[in-house]
């Protein structure tokens, strides 16, 4: 009945394969694609925190802390590109983004 | 301990359940509430590992204000949300296959790594050092060895903000705003006109 470092690692294995699941599946909505980028990286820093308490380092919390800075610019940019390709286009279907290609 | 461990199936089952259904509902609102859901109990996994310090970043940059600007620019947004789940039965066969093999092998990966490695003697999360909170502890680290990644994380913060204003910044043409410079270098000769006007016939223009 004790918890130890592998259930950890397995929940976050299994949330990481829902993010890839959601990019296979939402091939046309960025909105969910960014929202499963973000799932992703939640479960890597499950691990990061998994580790650095079964360690006893602090470290890859610090680490952690990083992934959730560039996480957040990442959602900051890609939804500021997402606005711009709207008010473009007048849609945000991906398949249409296949005209930025020179 | 027991306590313990039906507090961790509980957030691990809602973490893993509202991840599926943000990636499966057609509303998208709804998936941002799950998005939503799903951080918040992530945060109360972190709890459980001792690390108190992430779990509240987590709750206010990501409930706060991730997920509140997703469900801002799902709401901004007037798009035809069930067009554009067509392809969900399609690749949702394909999508389960790679994901299960994904699943599998990375719980492989990860109990043979908590059995065998670095990490495999230690029974107990890390409690709190020498009376140090955790929020200390990783103050101590992180303004010590790590401040000038600590700076690198702030310049990529500033770089992401600068580039979110000016991808989104848009200028309308016929609005009248402000030039402070115009107004300073206006003089009495181009501010003013003298115009002749004949009894009776009023301004021509």
């Amino acid at each position: 009945m004790t918890i130890g470092l592998s259930h950890y690692l397995a929940v976050a294995a299994i949330l990481f394969t829902i993010g890839v699941f959601g990019i296979f599946v939402n091939r046309k909505n960025v909105i969910v694609i960014l929202m499963s980028i973000e799932l992703i990286l939640l479960a890597v820093n499950i691990n990061f925190v998994a580790f650095s308490a079964y360690l006893h380092d602090v470290v890859g919390q610090i680490f952690a802390m990083f992934v959730l800075t560039v996480a957040a610019a990442e959602a900051a940019v890609g939804l500021a590109i997402l606005v711009t390709f709207f008010r473009n286009r007048g849609g945000i279907a991906v398949d249409d983004a296949a005209v930025m290609k020179g | 301990m027991a306590l313990q461990a039906i507090a961790f199936y509980l957030l691990a089952t809602v973490t893993i359940g509202s991840g599926l259904a943000v990636v499966s509902v057609r509303n998208p609102v709804h998936s941002v509430l799950f998005l939503i859901l799903t951080f918040f109990s992530a945060a109360g996994l972190f709890l459980l590992l001792g690390a108190e310090f992430l779990a509240m970043l987590l709750v206010v940059v990501y409930v706060g204000a991730v997920a509140v600007l997703f469900l801002f620019v799902v709401m901004m947004l007037d798009v035809d949300f069930g067009a554009l789940k067509q392809g969900f039965a399609r690749y949702a066969p394909v999508g389960a296959l790679v994901g299960g093999i994904l699943a599998i092998e990375m719980i492989i990966v990860a109990t043979a790594v908590a059995r065998g490695g670095a990490a495999s003697g230690v029974r107990e999360p890390m409690s709190a050092l020498d009376g140090l909170s955790n929020t200390e502890t990783i103050g101590r680290v992180l303004y010590t060895d790590y401040v000038y990644f600590f700076q690198a994380a702030g310049l990529v913060l500033l770089v992401a903000m600068i580039g979110a204003i000016v991808l989104t910044l848009r200028h309308k043409p016929g609005v009248r705003r402000q030039v402070i410079s115009d107004q300073v270098a206006r003089t009495a000769e181009s501010g003013m006109r003298t115009v002749q006007i004949k009894p009776g016939e009023g301004m021509g223009e």
